[in-house]
C-alpha cells in the first residue's frame, strides 16, 4: 500500500493485517495466460460447470500489470520461459504463483531438450497442482491452498526483488 | 523523428488473450491497415516428435494426446492407425465403430472449444461460457472411457485400452439429444448477429487456388468451396461405412468458415448416432499375440497372456522395416503421421504432419491488407493449437 515501509518495527498490525489480507484473499485477479493443454483445464475452472467465481478469482486479467496471481498453466519452453520471467516481473506486488500441472511443476512426461524441468527454476512459486491436466477441482484446491496461506502474510513483510517476503 | 515515416511494427504475443496459447505474431502497420504479419513460432516446442524416437511404440501413444489437446483422440486415431499399418494389424470390427463414434466427438470437443473462443475474441463473452458448458457433456464419455478429462489415451495400438464403458451408450445418446439444440442456440446468437457478421463477412478470405496452394486443409480448405475431406477421400477405420455430407463454403471468409464448422458438427452427430445404432459386438483389442497386449482378464488367468503382456511392457514389440504414412481428418485438417522403422522396437522417425502448422502458414494472406483488428479474426478463424504447430 506504499504505507507498510513508515511502519516501526515497534507497532504490531494485527486487524489492519487480517483486513488486507481478506482482501486479497477475496479478490485474488489471475492472470490470464495459457500455456498449453493445462490451460484449457484452467479455462473449465472459470466454466459455469465449476465456476470459480464462487470464490472471488475469476476475474482474469489480460495484462499481466493488473494481477496478482500468475497460473502457469502448461509446459514452459526453453523459448517461452524468458518471457515468463519478464511477465512475472511485470506483475506488481504482492504477487503469487500457482504451478499447474506436471509440467509447469517438474517438466512431466517431457524430460528433454526443449522443456524447462519445474517452472520453479525461474520464479518462486507458491503452490503446486499435480496432475497432467490437473482437474478444475484440483485447481481450486490449489487457489484455496493459496487463500489459506495467505493468511499468514503481514503487510509489514518486507519483499525482496522476487516479491518474496524474506523474513 | 520525421514525420514521414509511416509504418509502423507491433509486436502481438506470444502472451496475448486472443492469440490462442503462445503465437507471436509481428504486424507491419500503415494506419489501421496491416502491411506484414508475420507469425513467429516455438514457443510452445515441447520436442514431442524427437521424444517419441526414444520411446517403445505403446509409450510413444501419450505424447501424441499432448499436440492438439482439444482433439486428443484425433491423434491417438491417427498415430494408432500408422503403427497398425506398418505393423499390418486388422482391428475387430468393434473398434473401428467405436473409435469412428470417439473421433467425431472428438470433433465436437474441438469445434465447440473453437467457437467459444473464437466468439469471445470478437466480442461475445457469453459464447466461450455456453461452448465450454456444453463441452463437458464430451469430456463426461472421455472421462468414462480413459479415466481422464483430457489426455485419455483411450484408443490404443491393436484397439482400445478397455472395453467401451457400461454407460457408454446413454451418455453419447444425451450429447446426440442435447447438442442440436444447444448449436440452434449458438445460431440465434451469431448467425445473424449484426457485428459477428460485420466481424467476420469478407474477412480473413481466401481463395480455392491459393488454398490448395498453400496446402491448407480440413474447414480452411472446404471453407473456400474445395470439397476435398480424407474421410471421404481415402477412408479409414471404416468410414465408408457412414452416410455423412461433407459441407462446403463458398466465399473462403471467416464467416463461411463458421457456418461450416456449425455444420460439421451437424454431420458429426449424423455419425455418431449411427456408429452408435450399429455398433457391433465383439473383442475391442485384435488377437496379435506379441504385438497388442492380451486383455487384462487373460492377464489374470492366463499363463501365456501373462507372458506376452509383460514382454509387451518391457520390450515393446519389433516393426518390419520400412516407411509408412497415414492421415486422418482431424478437426482442424489432414492430420498426418510418417514413422520410419530400422527394425527396432522402437520408432526411427517420427514426423507429424499437423494441420495447424500448415493452415498458420496462410496467416500473411489471410491478413494483409486487411485491418488490424481482424488479425485477430483470422487468427480464431484457422483454428490453431498451439501444441500442434510447435510440437
Ligand atoms: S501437465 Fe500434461 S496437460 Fe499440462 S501442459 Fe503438461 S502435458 Fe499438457
Amino acid at each position: 500500500m506504499g504505507l507498510e515501509e513508515k511502519i516501526p518495527d515497534s507497532i504490531i498490525l494485527t486487524t489492519l493485517d487480517k483486513m488486507v489480507n481478506w482482501s486479497h484473499k477475496r479478490s485474488m485477479w489471475p492472470f490470464g495466460f495459457g500455456l498449453a493443454c493445462c490451460a484449457i483445464e484452467m479455462i473449465s475452472s472459470f466454466s459455469p460447470h465449476f465456476d470459480l467465481a464462487r470464490f472471488g478469482m475469476e476475474v482474469m486479467r489480460p495484462s499481466p500489470r493488473q494481477a496478482d496471481l500468475m497460473i502457469v498453466a502448461g509446459r514452459v519452453s526453453m523459448k517461452m520461459a524468458p518471457v515468463v520471467k519478464t511477465l512475472y516481473e511485470q506483475m506488481p506486488n504482492p504477487k503469487w504463483v500457482i504451478s499447474m500441472g506436471a509440467c509447469a511443476s517438474s517438466g512431466g512426461v517431457f524430460n528433454n531438450y526443449a522443456i524447462l524441468q519445474g517452472v520453479d527454476r525461474i520464479i518462486p512459486v507458491d503452490v503446486y497442482v499435480p496432475g497432467c491436466p490437473p482437474r478444475p477441482e484440483q485447481l481450486i484446491e490449489g487457489i484455496l491452498t493459496l487463500q489459506k496461506k495467505l493468511e499468514g502474510e503481514s503487510v509489514k513483510d518486507v519483499r525482496d526483488e522476487w516479491g518474496r517476503r524474506s523474513t | 523523428m520525421s514525420t514521414e515515416q509511416k509504418e509502423l511494427t507491433l509486436n502481438m504475443g506470444p502472451q496475448h488473450p486472443s492469440t490462442h496459447g503462445v503465437l507471436r505474431v509481428i504486424v507491419t502497420l500503415d494506419g489501421e491497415r496491416v502491411i506484414k504479419a508475420r507469425p513467429v513460432i516455438g514457443y510452445l516446442h515441447t520436442g514431442i516428435e524427437k521424444t517419441m524416437e526414444s520411446k517403445l511404440y505403446y509409450k510413444a501413444l501419450p505424447c501424441t494426446d499432448r499436440m492438439d489437446y482439444l482433439a486428443p483422440m484425433s491423434n491417438n486415431l491417427g498415430f494408432c492407425l500408422a503403427v497398425e499399418k506398418l505393423m499390418e494389424i486388422e482391428v475387430p470390427e468393434k473398434v473401428k465403430w467405436a473409435r469412428v463414434c470417439l473421433a467425431e466427438l472428438t470433433r465436437l470437443n474441438s469445434h465447440l472449444v473453437w467457437l467459444g473462443t473464437h466468439a469471445l475474441d470478437l466480442g461475445a463473452m457469453s459464447m466461450l461460457l455456453y461452448a465450454f458448458r456444453d463441452r463437458e457433456l464430451i469430456i463426461d464419455v472421455y472421462e468414462a472411457c480413459g479415466g481422464q478429462r483430457m489426455m485419455t489415451s483411450y484408443i490404443r495400438i491393436g484397439g482400445l485400452s478397455h472395453d467401451l464403458p457400461p454407460d457408454f451408450e446413454k451418455k453419447v445418446r444425451r450429447i446426440i439429444k442435447e447438442i442440436p439444440a444447444k448449436l440452434n442456440d449458438y445460431e440465434t446468437l451469431l448467425t445473424n448477429n449484426e457485428i459477428f457478421i460485420n466481424r467476420t463477412r469478407d474477412v480473413a478470405v481466401i481463395s480455392a487456388e491459393d488454398a490448395i496452394n498453400y496446402g491448407l486443409s480440413g474447414p480452411m480448405l472446404r471453407g473456400s468451396g474445395v470439397k476435398h475431406d480424407l474421410r471421404k477421400a481415402s477412408p479409414y477405420s471404416g468410414y465408408e461405412n457412414f452416410d455423412f455430407e461433407v459441407p462446403v463454403g463458398s466465399k473462403g471468409d471467416a464467416y463461411d468458415r463458421y457456418k461450416l464448422r456449425l455444420e460439421e458438427m451437424r454431420q458429426s452427430l449424423r455419425i455418431i448416432e449411427q456408429a452408435l445404432d450399429g455398433m457391433p459386438e465383439g473383442p475391442y483389442r485384435a488377437h496379435v499375440p506379441g504385438v497388442v497386449l492380451p486383455p487384462k482378464e487373460d492377464v489374470l488367468y492366463k499363463m501365456e497372456s501373462m507372458i506376452f503382456h509383460f514382454k509387451i511392457i518391457t520390450d515393446g514389440f519389433k516393426s518390419p522395416k520400412g516407411a509408412v504414412y497415414q492421415g486422418i481428418e482431424s478437426p482442424k485438417g489432414e492430420l498426418g503421421f510418417y514413422i520410419s522403422s530400422d527394425g527396432s522396437n522402437k520408432p526411427n522417425r517420427v514426423r507429424v504432419r499437423p494441420p495447424s502448422f500448415v493452415n498458420l502458414a496462410a496467416l500473411p494472406k489471410l491478413t494483409e491488407g486487411g485491418m488490424f483488428s481482424d488479425v485477430v479474426c483470422a487468427i480464431g478463424s484457422i483454428d490453431i493449437v498451439l501444441g500442434e504447430v510447435d510440437r
